[in-house]
């Protein structure tokens, strides 16, 4: 019985050091990819490249969740607000939900679903059929030109996603409370203008979204780069990548989130 | 020096206490186009590795063009591996990129031409190797012997002075294969590269090569001139040439005696 007790501590002692040690390694990994990324200002079509597989492929999701979460929100604000006799503010509702948290937090789950998983797949395959072993053979960083422009492509994309994703959201709204139930238009939009601040809301929620995308971004790529050169090690990786990025995006709102809004 | 680009001595290596390499000794002059044979698995792709600097040598010295590759920092390996070409066992082609990307890649990250002349210059490349008409397609649209070929063409893009041919003819045709073997010849010669060929195809091999090392056990067993190599009576280098179960060599992987392993002992 006390063997079974001091096997489970080792246990936890083991994935505990486990998980410090790949915390420790994966900022290394982060510093390097900031110190290789010269190349992403001197070859810019390496970026765009990325951006395109990212960012643009990733629109349809991104627009269409959108739409159904504006949507969404404007039926069930409206059911709420309408009780205290105050439709109108449907239009703030709308807005500071989607700019202050669905926007940054849902699209940058999408995201990690979306574009995390493919990175972590393609790095990953790359490894396992020994094409970075060959880059490396032909005198050419990997880390340089593979990780770089992968990282900045997927950080540039994010925070243009999330507010495309809030845009979507708020004209889901407008659907909804304005053309659907017939809230009225100048108030759903003027309440809305009075009460979103540049700095306190929009700034805020794209500061979160730059945030997430770096942590989407960096959990991929380690991930990736990481995985075991076997089908299942990629596989494994691509699910730890959804898993990983999407408990820290998590997690960082929540700390973002008391730190921006506290004083409100 | 003596002229030879490569030399390796008393080399040795092991994968965790797995001994592969056990005392190595080997070199090639320039303009030598240098073949290694050995069973499956005796570590003729490991030693690729340890000549690109991939890995690192227990014991010995491995020297490229007199630069000690062991020591060499990584910005010292880059520099020596932008002079030298790999051709991987298996192929290892950038399967998000064309054929003629593939070929052009280490042209565009290492040099300025302009693509006028990169494009060229592929395409030369890509002829040599009877593969100019398939510029445009994938990697993934290949045949195996097609994707070989290559790699080929991506491994002597830049003209390196060594290049490592990793089964250069596994896959290929008769006919594509009197070709390569060519190609690596010609190479050799007219540009004075120095070539080191990892082959199982005895015969083909034996018509083009200057000098064959035989490797066993992680040592060298065999060695010679093609000439030296045929007229040659150890066992070893007979049953090689000429594909013979019975031998010193073992065709099996260290294992428990048969029987014991199919539980028959017991019966
Ligand atoms: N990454 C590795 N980790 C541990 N052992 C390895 C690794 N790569 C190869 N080996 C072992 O080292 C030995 C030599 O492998 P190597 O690939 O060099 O053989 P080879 O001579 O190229 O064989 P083949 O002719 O079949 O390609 C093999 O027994 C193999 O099991
Ligand atoms: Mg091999």
């Amino acid at each position: 019985m006390p063997e079974r007790v001091i096997g489970g501590f080792r246990k936890i002692g083991h994935r505990t050091i486990d998980g410090v040690w790949r915390m420790g390694v994966s900022t290394r990994f982060f510093l390097l990819t900031l110190m290789h990324s010269g190349i992403c200002l001197r070859r810019p079509q390496l970026v765009i490249r990325e951006i395109f597989s990212a960012g643009v492929l990733s629109l349809i999701i991104i627009i269409v969740s959108g739409l159904f979460v504006g949507m969404v929100l404007g039926l069930q604000g409206y059911e709420t607000l309408q009780t205290y006799g105050s439709e109108e503010a449907l239009g703030i509702l709308v807005a500071l939900s989607l700019v202050r948290e669905l926007g940054p937090v849902v699209a940058a789950l999408l995201f990690a679903s979306r574009a995390g998983s493919a990175i972590t797949a393609e790095i990953g395959l790359m490894k396992a059929t020994e094409q970075i072993a060959a880059m490396e053979m032909m005198a050419v960083d990997p880390i340089a030109r593979v990780v770089a422009p992968r990282f900045w492509g997927a950080v540039i994309s994010m925070p243009l996603l999330a507010a495309l994703f809030s845009a979507m959201g708020i004209f889901g709204g407008y659907l909804v409370g304005v053309v659907m139930i017939g809230v009225d238009d100048g108030a759903f939009w003027s309440q809305m203008q009075s009460a979103v601040d540049f700095r306190e809301d929009i700034l805020n929620g794209v500061i979160k979204s730059v945030v997430f995308g770096v942590a989407v971004t960096v959990v991929a790529l380690f991930e990736g780069y990481d995985a075991p050169p076997t089908a299942e090690g990629v596989s494994r990786a691509t699910t730890r990548t959804v898993v990983t990025s999407s408990l820290a995006i998590l997690a960082l709102d929540f700390v973002l989130t008391a730190l921006m809004f506290r004083g409100v | 020096m003596s002229g030879n680009l490569v030399e390796i001595q008393g080399l040795h290596f092991a994968y965790g206490k797995r001994p592969i390499l056990k005392g190595i000794d080997l070199s090639a002059r320039k303009g030598q186009v240098v073949a290694i044979m050995g069973n499956s698995g005796c570590g003729k792709t490991t030693l690729f590795r340890l000549i690109s600097g991939a890995v690192k040598a227990t014991q010995g010295t491995l020297k490229v063009d007199g630069l000690n590759v062991g020591d060499l920092d990584q910005d010292g390996l880059y520099q020596l591996r932008r002079r030298m070409g790999v051709l991987f066992q298996f192929g290892a082609l950038f399967t998000d990129m064309s054929v003629f990307d593939n070929v052009a890649f280490q042209m565009r990250e290492h040099t300025d031409l302009p693509e006028a002349m990169i494009r060229d210059l592929v395409l030369m490349k890509l002829n040599a190797v009877g593969l100019r008409g398939a510029h445009d397609l994938m990697t993934s649209e290949l045949s195996g012997g097609m994707a070989r070929r290559v790699a080929l063409a991506r491994a002597i893009a830049l003209d390196p002075m060594l290049i490592l041919y990793d089964e250069p003819f596994a896959g290929l045709d008769p006919i594509s294969l009197g070709v390569i073997g060519n190609l690596i010849r010609r190479l050799t010669d007219t540009l004075g590269l120095t070539s080191i060929v990892v082959t199982h195809d005895v015969q083909e091999s034996l018509k083009m090569v200057d000098y064959v090392y035989f490797i066993s056990e992680g040592m060298v067993e065999a060695q010679g001139t093609p000439a030296e190599i045929k007229a040659s009576g150890l066992p070893f280098v007979h049953q090689f040439v000429h594909g013979e179960e019975d031998g010193p060599v073992l065709f099996h992987y260290p294992a428990d005696p048969y029987p014991a392993d199919l539980r028959l002992s017991h019966a």
